[in-house]
């Protein structure tokens, strides 16, 4: 047993209202720069839909994550080493960029500049790659928004597998839920493997994973490797970006940009304890409906003396463990089991786990068709389908999925009664394996959601960490022309992000 | 072609490109890493790209190695193994041309994207553009070479050339003499060669350095740091079982 702490990640997706203000705030801090524009560390998904950047979930195209062979060992999905050499003047499984957008911004001093005339002025949209005019913007980063498009093109959806789709075509039985998405910061992660430089690394005190923007050298084998494709190519400084779980701020005890910002206070942070020993076992089991549960064996339980004698031994600070205790993901994740790994089947053992949504009853249950079971509304009545959202969270098994819905129905139920009516109906949590003591829990955590239930951060111990010393009176990252370069020549290439004022005219 | 201006160019400038070529990329890898990348474009534009790149890459390694080999290899070492000049130099001319006329094709794939693909022109620096057409004309002038070799497949022409890298390399005075008389479209590659090099660290082409075989003997796949202290034996040991590789 080899300990480790990850700071993890739950989103309830049940209050997720789609206001895209996670993206846009992260967006504002982590990638508004020459050759990221069409990067989005996090953006939110209308599902069902293709997503983004398009199709991205359709494995047997892009080819990300990992595979497991027949001697039971797993490798990427893109091939073991050779292979992955073997493509590296041109990688046959890169999305290009039209798969995400092309960039644009608009003319807007044209409609400061414009002569009179009758018309109103327009400001049309001009490339940020190609500085011309777009005569038509054919994709975006949220094209989809709110069943945006044709229910032919949507429903490519890879999560429809196993469901019979053309019902959910029809206005009556049509459904909808945001996914908000996110580096995965995997146990297991294919983007490090598929690196042939070694640049992406996972961190062992809090588990981040992050690209040595120094050491990358823009191979772009980790935006194959990465199934969730949340590794983004930077045309502009020729490396590859992607989310830093905001570590400066995870360092000092402050939960990451999205989180913070999160509108529907949806999100959560907690420490995983987790057995590093076995990680390759857990991805490596031989049936995909099976690695939910593998991941849950790898955590790791931070009540158990045993663990926590462990834990010291390898290093976790007394301040982590206590905080592994009081983790909203731990309850959500291991005492409910109501949250769930995106995509367990890609056996990367990802790290940000969903509550899985209610949704409304069908009108069918509504008039009283379908039955209620034991005071609670049959979750298969529900209108996302159950196949639906096992696909998207537990590699198509149905069995957890559905009780973590009952478990949720059953905390309205519970607090309906107990508020409303007056009335502790301990039977409604019994019927779904908890007390009651358990569903005020769950209530206090996901309805109230204060601020410091929702995150439970220890801060990063300074004195285990860089010299501060060395670091006094740097300029810090800069973009790889060091402190000087004021004479704006650069001897070795370097792409300098010109700082633009909103008003300055390209 | 004067005898001081021969020397200086063949004599003198090698040391020079040399040394830049060293010094400046050991400068531009410790002073500015975050420079150094291929500058792949794929991701904006893969059309021509997918075949471009792999005949480019192919080709150019191919030929990078005949020369390698071909001009550093001692010529008392094909003598010993009984490798005629004559078999030599066919062998460079048909293994050289082959792979050089992959490479062209794939060079002016890439080149004609480059320049006319609005996508890759407007993010093309100066220094993409140029090291592409400086190595095209380099490749021009290369195949151009061999009609001329087939004037004189006994060989001599091609030991000159071995012997004055040889020389160069091994620092003999006046190795620049040796090929004071070779035809003009030889010494032209010559000199665009060792220009290359001199350019070399101010270009992409430093990613060169970096080819990633050691990616082979990585231990498993994963890659951790840690910024607890580590001693260094301990972090060997943990390296070795196959989870952990700090740095």
């Amino acid at each position: 047993m080899r300990i480790r702490a990850q700071v993890a990640m739950v989103l309830n997706l049940d209050k997720c209202i789609g206001c895209h203000t996670c993206s846009v705030t992260c967006k504002n801090v982590w990638t508004s720069r020459e050759g990221m524009e069409y990067a989005w560390f996090n953006n939110v998904e209308t599902k069902p839909g293709i997503g983004y950047p398009k199709d991205w979930e359709n494995q047997k195209r892009w080819k990300g994550g990992w595979t497991r062979r027949r001697d039971g060992k797993i490798e990427p999905a893109i091939g073991a080493k050779w292979r992955v050499l073997s493509k590296i003047f041109a990688n046959p499984d890169l999305p290009e960029i039209d798969d995400y957008y092309e960039p644009f911004t608009f003319d807007y001093a044209h409609l400061q500049t414009a002569p009179e005339a009758k018309a109103t002025p327009t400001a049309r949209p001009r490339s940020l790659i190609t500085g011309e005019r777009m005569e038509k913007i054919q994709w975006g980063p949220n094209w989809e928004e709110i069943l945006g498009g044709e229910f032919s093109k949507r429903s490519r959806d890879s999560n429809f597998e196993g469901v019979q789709k053309e019902i959910y075509s029809t206005f009556e039985n049509t459904f909808m839920m945001y996914l908000p998405r996110l580096c995965e910061h995997c146990l297991n992660p294919a983007c490090a493997a598929a690196c042939p430089s070694g640049a992406i690394y996972k961190r062992e005190e809090d588990g981040i994973v992050l690209i040595d923007q120094d050491k990358c050298r823009g191979w772009r084998m980790c935006v194959s490797g990465c199934p969730y494709k949340k590794i983004y190519y930077n045309w502009s400084s020729g490396k590859s970006e992607k989310c830093t779980f905001c570590f400066p701020r995870i360092e000092a005890g402050l939960p990451t940009v999205c989180s913070e910002t999160c509108v529907g206070r949806i999100r959560y942070l907690g420490v995983i304890l987790y057995d590093a020993d076995k990680i390759e076992e857990a991805a490596s089991v031989p049936d995909e409906a099976d690695l939910y549960e593998a991941q849950l064996k790898v955590f790791l339980d931070p009540f158990d003396p045993k663990v926590q004698a462990q834990a010291r031994a390898d290093g976790i600070s007394d301040a982590w463990l206590e905080s592994a205790k009081r983790s909203p993901v731990w309850k959500m994740a291991m005492d409910w089991k109501i949250a769930f790994p995106l995509h367990p089947e890609y056996r990367t053992l990802p790290m940000v786990w969903y509550v899985p949504p209610l949704s409304p009853i069908q009108s069918a249950a509504a008039k009283g068709d379908l039955g209620e079971i034991g005071g609670l509304p049959d979750v298969k009545s529900l209108r996302i389908p159950v196949q639906y959202l096992a696909n998207l969270l537990t590699a198509g098994r149905t069995k957890p999925v559905e009780l973590a819905l009952e478990r949720m129905l059953a905390m309205r139920g519970y607090m309906r009664a107990k508020t409303v009516d007056g009335v502790i109906n301990d039977g409604l949590a019994e019927r779904v394996g908890l007390t009651g003591g358990d569903i005020e829990d769950m209530y206090q955590l996901m309805a109230i959601a204060n601020y410091e239930d929702r995150f439970v951060i220890p801060t990063a111990h300074r004195e285990t960490g860089e010299d501060a010393y060395q670091l006094r009176g740097s300029c810090g990252f800069s973009f790889g022309d060091g402190c000087s370069g004021k004479t704006g020549f650069n001897l070795f290439d370097a792409k300098t992000p010109k700082a633009k004022t909103p008003m300055e005219v390209e | 072609m004067s005898t001081w201006l021969n020397n200086a160019l063949y004599g003198w400038y090698p040391y020079f490109a040399l040394t830049i070529f060293l010094l400046g990329s050991l400068l531009r890898f410790d002073h500015s890493q975050y420079t150094w990348r291929t500058g792949s474009s794929q991701l904006l534009r893969r059309k021509q790209l997918m075949w471009g790149s792999n005949l480019f890459h192919v080709g150019i390694l191919g030929i990078f190695a005949g020369h390698f080999v071909g001009l550093l290899t001692p010529v008392a070492v094909f003598e010993a193994l009984g490798i005629s000049h004559t078999f030599k130099q066919l062998l460079a001319m048909t293994a050289g041309g082959i792979a050089g006329a992959a490479c062209w094709v794939g060079i002016a794939l890439l080149a004609h994207r480059r320049l006319f693909d609005p996508r890759i022109r407007n993010t093309s620096s100066f220094s993409d553009t140029a090291i592409l057409l400086l190595l095209w004309v380099q490749l021009t002038l290369g195949l151009s070479t061999i009609p001329v070799s087939a004037q004189h497949l006994d060989g001599h022409e091609m030991v000159k050339f071995m012997d004055w890298a040889q020389g160069i390399l091994t620092l003999h005075p006046g190795s620049a003499a040796l090929i004071a008389d070779v035809n003009p479209i030889f010494k032209l590659h010559l000199f665009l060669g060792m220009t290359i090099f001199l350019v070399f660290p101010f270009t992409r082409l430093v990613h060169v350095w970096s080819a990633p075989v050691w990616y082979l003997g990585r231990t498993g796949y994963q890659v951790v740091r840690t910024r607890r202290p580590v001693p260094r034996r301990s972090a060997d040991a943990a390296a070795g079982s196959g989870n952990v590789g700090d740095d």
